[in-house]
């Protein structure tokens, strides 16, 4: 089964994959968890979602999540494809997600991941990651620890550097 | 000015540690150039024609005496004992090596600087009102907002990936001496109808291929809710802006595209759904940075100094520095010294180490420890006592820092062009030097009055070409060098971009046609206009005249 790395209370490690990702073409598998397209989703998501098993969703770069607003308290992944690492806008998706809908569950980065944007990705929101360059959990959680503060409130929860002011 | 307390300096730390880190993994063969290349782009290091170039971040311009000394200390021990001022207030270093970089960052972050994003697709180093502080005019200190939103995207998580770089400029005064027209979002500070702060926004200017100015989108956003306004406004443009074309990824394409007011409502709808709260400056945080911009040190003072009008009465040459280079301060008997980095026959921005320390110890002896840098491209002494000018004075003299050219025609932006710059389709500096020399008599440049000449080599745009009085855009004409003139910019309150004034001229005529032009002004000039009043007037027929009536010398 293929791995991932995952993210939980601040620990990274290797995990695998439970769900499968199918072409809006292929065969639905008789159970276990499936990841299908955005538009596979609007078109068939009830019949999955009746079917008991855990469904993910996958959501190009230039697909709008609020599409699934009603939908998300049922959804058990939502996977964010990072066209190319520079395509900056699964980041906005991911906030979205967390913040606004208040999405409890699986955000996943797949696509042009690679190690470099992992505070980025774990300040926004996303829990499980796909590198695109062979890194590995270890690297994955110091990077995402690089920093000791950061400035801004996000999807993390971090306190901002002004909320550590008035503590210290 | 804004002092770094422990968490503002882990930051910097933090940072220096992890480019060495990115660094050794290169040199190590680990990653390639082309997976290096972002990691180094995200601290500033270009890979120019000749070595690479290091874009250090001054924030809103402004310096302490210890932040330049380091600039010269770095440009001395790790370049060629120069640096180049930009018109983002940033200084440039040409010839840094790669395994040197690591260490300078860790030297800036001594004193607190660094080159955080001054490159990639992100919300760059801000500018401000170099008057900050000091103009009469002011509602507000423009610089307490700038550091607000200096935190606020340092390490952005969602916008570390826009479409393409992202500018903001901020002027605390109804006067605009920041150009908040010409960036990607431009804020002045007002009052409103209640009294109470508020921001002007204004989003998609900018210049390069498509110039535009920057329209409007918010008249009136209360000054507390910057931050989540502003998010909305960049998280629009991160999912809407285009990603297509390099060339149209600017929001300045996403606002002309979409209409001012389309764009507006979609960032108010934004806006509306954002928990502001959680994303707007707490009042506290606000207090605390507001407090370091406290001016302090002011002495109670006659508005006259019999000491300075004595001085300036017995020497010319102080009385013609005085008249161009001095600006009236809030506070009486203080004024603003313009320090010049325009000495005809020089690279206009660059100074050297040795001028840099020197303005360090000016800031540190005459003007309360601060210095700034203008996107004129020139420095500035903002606190100086009218009793102390004479001593300013006689010292910039002696260094080659007293030209008395500020505002006038030898006081030309310039971008570092094909001397250096591997993007530039012509050389600037050359036409800058040529058209400086011109004009290297003060008096000569005096009677000219008002001019703003300002060049790029290429059509990227950064010597703001656009909006010069007279603009020099540089263009590839199989292989030679020609200039584009444009008339009739302006980048102020009344903001304007050139008109082309004819067919490219070859690099040895631009200078004479610049003479041209200015003998035009002077023959048509009623009293008391500036070139820019008389072009509004005449439009480009006779200074079409004068640069091309002889047809043989566009060969």
């Amino acid at each position: 089964m293929p791995t991932l790395i995952k993210r939980a209370d601040g620990r990274f490690f290797a995990a695998e994959d439970v769900f499968v990702r199918l072409a809006d073409e292929e065969a639905m598998p008789p159970a276990g968890g499936v990841i299908v397209s955005l538009s596979r989703f609007h078109a068939e998501g009830e019949r999955l979602l009746a079917d008991g098993r855990p469904v993910g969703v996958a959501v190009a770069p230039s697909e709008e999540v609020e599409s699934l607003a009603y939908d998300l308290p049922r959804i058990a992944l939502v996977v964010l494809e990072f066209a190319k690492f520079r395509d900056g806008r699964p980041y906005s998706s991911a906030r979205i997600l967390r913040e606004r809908f208040g999405y409890a569950g699986e955000i996943r980065a797949v696509g042009d991941v690679l190690l470099e944007q992992a505070a980025f990705m774990v300040r926004c929101g996303f829990d499980t990651f796909v590198p695109a360059d062979g890194t590995g959990a270890q690297a994955w959680e110091s990077a995402a620890h690089r920093y000791r503060y950061v400035y801004q409130s996000a999807a993390d929860g971090r306190p901002p550097a002004y909320a550590e002011r008035v503590l210290a | 000015m804004y002092l770094y307390d422990d968490i503002d300096r882990a930051m910097l730390e933090d940072r220096a540690a992890e480019f060495r880190a990115q660094s050794q993994r290169r040199l190590a063969g680990e990653i390639t150039e082309e997976q290096f290349k972002p990691l180094r782009l995200m601290n500033g290091l270009y890979l120019q024609l000749h070595a690479y170039m290091l874009r250090i971040a001054i924030p809103y311009g402004t310096l302490d005496p210890a932040q330049l000394r380091k600039l010269a200390h770095v440009a001395r021990t790790y370049d060629r004992g120069y640096g180049h001022f930009t018109t983002r207030t940033n200084l440039q270093l040409h010839w840094i090596k790669l395994r040197d970089a690591p260490t300078i960052l860790e030297e800036l972050a001594e004193v607190g600087l660094h080159a955080i994003q001054t490159s990639g697709n992100c919300i760059r180093n801000l500018t401000a009102d170099p008057h900050a502080g000091a103009a009469a005019d002011e509602v507000d200190d423009p610089r307490i907002w700038a550091e607000v939103i200096r935190q606020w995207s340092t390490f952005h998580p969602e916008f570390s990936f826009l479409p393409r770089k992202f500018k903001i400029a901020v002027t605390g005064a109804p006067t605009d001496r920041a150009a908040i027209r010409i960036y990607d979002v431009g804020l002045r500070l007002k009052r409103d109808a209640d009294g109470a702060l508020a921001f002007e926004v204004r989003v998609g200017g900018g210049l390069g291929r498509l110039p535009h100015l920057g329209p409007v989108v918010n008249p009136d956003l209360p000054a507390r809710h910057l931050l989540s306004y502003l998010q909305a406004i960049l998280r629009v443009y991160n999912r809407h802006g285009r990603r297509d074309n390099i060339h149209k990824a600017r929001i300045k394409v996403l606002v002309a595209s979409l209409g001012a007011e389309e764009f507006a409502r979609q960032v108010e709808e934004e806006w509306n759904k954002t928990d502001k709260a959680a994303v707007d400056i707490p009042d506290t945080e606000l207090a605390r940075i507001r407090g370091m911009f406290q001016p302090g040190g002011f002495e109670t003072r006659p508005a006259r100094s019999a000491a300075f009008e004595a001085a300036r009465a017995a020497d010319p040459r102080l009385a013609r520095f005085a008249r161009r280079n001095l600006t009236a301060h809030k506070i009486p008997g203080y004024a603003l010294v313009a320090v010049s980095l325009k000495e005809p026959g020089e690279t206009p921005g660059d100074a050297t180490s040795e001028q840099m320390e020197l303005v360090a110890d000016l800031a540190e002896r005459y003007s309360l420890n601060e210095a700034r840098v203008t996107y004129e491209q020139n420095l500035l002494l903002p606190h100086v006592k009218l009793d102390d000018i004479p001593a300013v004075f006689a010292a910039l003299d002696g260094a080659g820092l007293a030209t008395p050219n500020i505002g006038l025609v030898s006081d030309i932006i310039a971008c570092p062009g094909l001397d250096y710059c591997a993007l530039a389709n012509t050389r600037s500096i050359n036409i800058a030097q040529a058209i400086a020399r011109r004009f290297e008599d003060p008096a000569t440049a005096e009677r000219v009055g008002e001019l703003k000449i300002k060049i790029s080599g290429c059509i990227n745009a950064c010597g703001h070409h656009h909006v010069g009085h007279i603009g020099i855009l540089g263009v590839d004409k199989k292989g030679e060098e020609f200039y584009q003139l444009t008339l009739g910019g302006a980048d102020g309150d009344d903001a304007a971009l050139g008109q082309v004034l004819g067919p490219a001229l070859p690099s040895e005529r631009v200078s004479g046609a610049v003479d041209q032009i200015v003998e035009a002004y002077l023959a048509e000039r009623h009293d008391g206009e500036r070139f820019i009043d008389t072009f509004r007037r005449t439009g480009l027929t006779p200074f079409k005249e004068a640069v091309y009536a002889d047809a043989d010398q566009t060969r």
